[in-house]
């Protein structure tokens, strides 16, 4: 990269700081409408009770339980990209990381409120910190969401310092007193010393390992509250393995079109190409092929026996009253996205932001066959459950998921987009980037 | 070697000095002390009898001022394998090793010293609907409405006594503690008209339906009485007596 190319990436990574004008607070005033919606859906719910849902005797678990299982997918998967890139020190990651990360973040945010959303009497939530049970599924999950929280917010926040640092000295005299406190506050005093990026170096590295084993915990303790019981389809012990894969797939199709909307945004055009959506096509390939075969595995292994509970909501989810939605999940969420990301050729970022939006729709698909058929299931085995969501729900899910692009425009109005730091240290000499993870560099000395 | 400190005592001094720390108890199955009481509950129910009419779960219902839809002994109308229809009540089968407990993140469900699995609606229960998932006989309610006004306007619900519901917790059937402790019987045994539903008692080896006393193992025994999914190790203390050649899908 020369000077001028530079510079221009510099230029572009904070370009949008501080933007208003009609096209941001458009669409804050849209997404914030919607996300407003869903806030007045979960008051309503609030004052009437779990009752003003589809939710009922059989069918306890619905639309809540799906979105905390989907939105977490998604954070896992922005986080694992992100350290994935980083690991195998694949150079073409720096302009994609922040963007990762920041998805990261923001879908988690989303997903943690859901157990809450879901809880009959969220006024005594404290009582999980009280009265922990450490052998309850629950307690699993409280623990490791809380603690990927944090582990995820300093992943974004780390590799930010020296961006911060870059927008406190570049931009810190136009901007106004806020912007200039939160980066002087954020930028921890980061003056680009050997000792500083040395410490950098290694806490980021240190991070990208820490990650991916927490973002595992994470997904596997979500699986293990439907895998330690004893209900039709959910006491498998593939459930916390597939449950990882569903969620990195899921997360990598979010993380391409979080990129794609803010390469066009943003106007990154330049420096995210067509390159990097293949790149991430043949992730989301490599995780979708994964994640078929696990399926399989399951489904023949259960079916094949067909024991009566599993048996009878596999024959519901193939030919029985949840067919429509499987096969739609099998055939358009699943098989001809990863045919549409594979096909060679033109259109690579068309096929790879279709493929995506299939991906995501089909895993919250996938989400939604595993918690309610499971739930309907009739365990005493005379009497199916029902269960359809009500306006409240729906309300709710799609505010929630407004929620994540609204909080990503808000943040980048503060932030540089690209990371400027990385782009500097995948472009460095030689000599500094000699070993294969760069991100070790600062542990090896 | 090192004097006397085996690595083994020294973890288990670790282990016991954590244990004193951390405020957690961990008993999943709440079963580190099995109740040792007068009397350990049990239930028979004795399918040749029951002809489905619903006075149980109406009584149960009336007794604990529940909503309609809260069927905490719930009769389940089947066909065995001829075509035949019998009937099977489904009370809360108070499993000695229950499920639901061993996955309450609060704590809410515990067992009592005489085996019946109860709930702390009043300060625990969070509504999580955790134990509803676990439940293998679906056997658990929870409270998506006000419950109906109590007839005692100063009724205070206790777990032994959970009346009137709360809204947003879980309730189930608790084998009607707060009659039996007085010596009285289930609502739904009582309500019974063809006294198909026995409480026994597992220590004193006795059970009643209201009208016949019998020695409880060997009416088990000699009426070839069943426990429904036994084989999931729940360890139930509900007996079902299967008749009329019919038998059980499960």
């Amino acid at each position: 990269m020369d000077a001028r190319t530079h510079a221009a990436y510099v230029e572009r990574a904070m370009w949008q700081i501080g933007k208003g004008g009609l096209r941001f607070w458009g669409s804050v005033a849209m997404l914030g409408a919607i996300v407003l919606f869903g806030l007045y859906a979960y008051v309503y719910q609030l004052q009437r009770g779990l009752g003003v849902t589809g939710l009922n005797q059989k069918v306890s678990w619905g639309f809540y339980i799906i979105n905390c299982v989907f939105f977490i997918g998604i954070s896992y998967g922005g986080a694992m990209t992100s350290a994935i890139l980083r690991l195998t020190g694949a150079k073409w990651r720096a302009p994609l990381t922040r963007l990762a990360e920041a998805t990261a973040v923001a879908a988690l945010l989303v997903g943690a409120v859901y157990p809450i959303i879901d809880l009959g009497r969220p006024d005594r939530v404290v009582n999980l910190l009280l009265y922990p049970q450490v052998g309850s599924p629950v307690i699993w999950d409280v623990v490791a969401i809380s603690t990927y929280m944090v582990a995820s917010v300093v992943f974004l926040y780390l590799p930010l310092i020296p961006d911060v640092a870059l927008a406190r000295d570049t931009l810190g005299a136009s901007a106004g007193r806020v912007r200039r406190t939160l980066w002087r506050v954020l930028a921890l005093g980061w003056r680009g010393t050997a000792g500083q990026q040395r410490a950098l170096r290694r806490g980021i590295g240190i991070m990208a390992v820490l990650i991916i084993p927490l973002a595992v915990s994470v997904h596997s303790v979500l699986a293990w509250l439907f895998a330690v019981t004893v209900r039709g389809g959910w006491h498998s012990t593939i459930f916390a393995p597939i449950f990882v894969l569903a969620a990195m797939l899921s997360g990598v199709a979010a993380v391409i079109l979080v990129v794609a909307a803010l390469r066009a945004a943003y106007g990154l055009h330049a420096f995210i190409t067509a390159k990097h959506f293949r790149y991430l096509s043949y992730l989301l390939i490599a995780l979708g092929l994964g994640y078929v075969y696990f399926m399989i595995s399951e489904y023949l292994t259960e079916g094949y026996v067909a024991e009566e509970t599993s048996g009878a909501v596999l024959e519901a989810l193939f030919v029985g009253q949840y067919a429509t939605t499987f096969w739609t999940f099998a055939i358009a969420g699943l098989a001809l996205p990863l045919v549409l990301a594979a096909l060679p050729g033109r259109f690579a970022i068309a096929r790879a932001c279709v493929a995506s939006t299939l991906i995501v729709g089909g895993m919250w698909l996938k989400r939604f066959l595993i918690v309610v058929p499971g739930m309907a299931d009739p365990i005493m085995p005379w009497d199916w459950g029902r269960y359809s969501p009500t306006w409240v729900e729906i309300a709710i899910t799609v505010g929630s998921a407004a929620a994540i692009p609204l909080l990503l425009i808000v943040f980048f109005r503060f932030f540089p987009v690209m990371s400027v730091h990385e782009m500097e240290e995948v472009e460095a000499p030689a000599e500094q980037a000699h070993a294969p993870a760069p991100a070790f560099a600062g542990g090896a000395e | 070697m090192t004097e006397g400190i085996t690595r083994r005592r020294l973890l288990g001094g670790i282990g016991a000095a954590g244990a004193a720390l951390v405020p957690i108890h961990f008993d999943p199955a709440g079963l580190a002390a099995e109740p040792k009481a007068e009397r350990q509950w049990a239930m028979v129910i004795d399918m040749r009898r029951c002809d489905g009419c619903g006075d149980c779960t109406k009584a149960c219902q009336t007794t604990h001022e529940l909503p309609k839809d809260f069927e905490w002994i719930k009769v389940f109308e089947v066909k065995d394998t001829q075509g035949q229809k019998y009937f099977m009540p489904r009370p809360c089968m108070q499993c000695e090793n229950a499920p639901c407990l061993r996955v309450c993140p609060t704590g809410a469900t515990f067992r009592d010293d005489e085996g019946v699995v109860l709930v702390d609606q009043v300060d625990k229960c969070i509504g999580c609907r955790m134990c509803m998932a676990a439940c293998p006989y679906g056997a658990r309610y929870f409270n998506y409405a006000e419950p109906p006004k109590p007839k005692n306007a100063f009724a205070k619900p206790t777990p032994e006594f959970p009346v009137p519901q709360i809204k947003g917790t879980v309730g189930k059937c608790m084998f009607c503690v707060h009659k039996t402790d007085h010596g009285e019987l289930p609502a739904c045994v009582e309500a019974c008209g063809m006294r198909a539903l026995w409480i026994g008692d597992l220590v004193e080896d006795v059970a009643t339906n209201g009208e016949d006393t019998v020695r409880l193992s060997q009416f088990l025994k000699e009426s070839d009485a069943f426990r429904y999914k036994e084989e999931l190790g729940t360890g139930p203390r509900v007996y079902y007596i299967a008749g009329h050649g019919q038998h059980l899908e499960y």
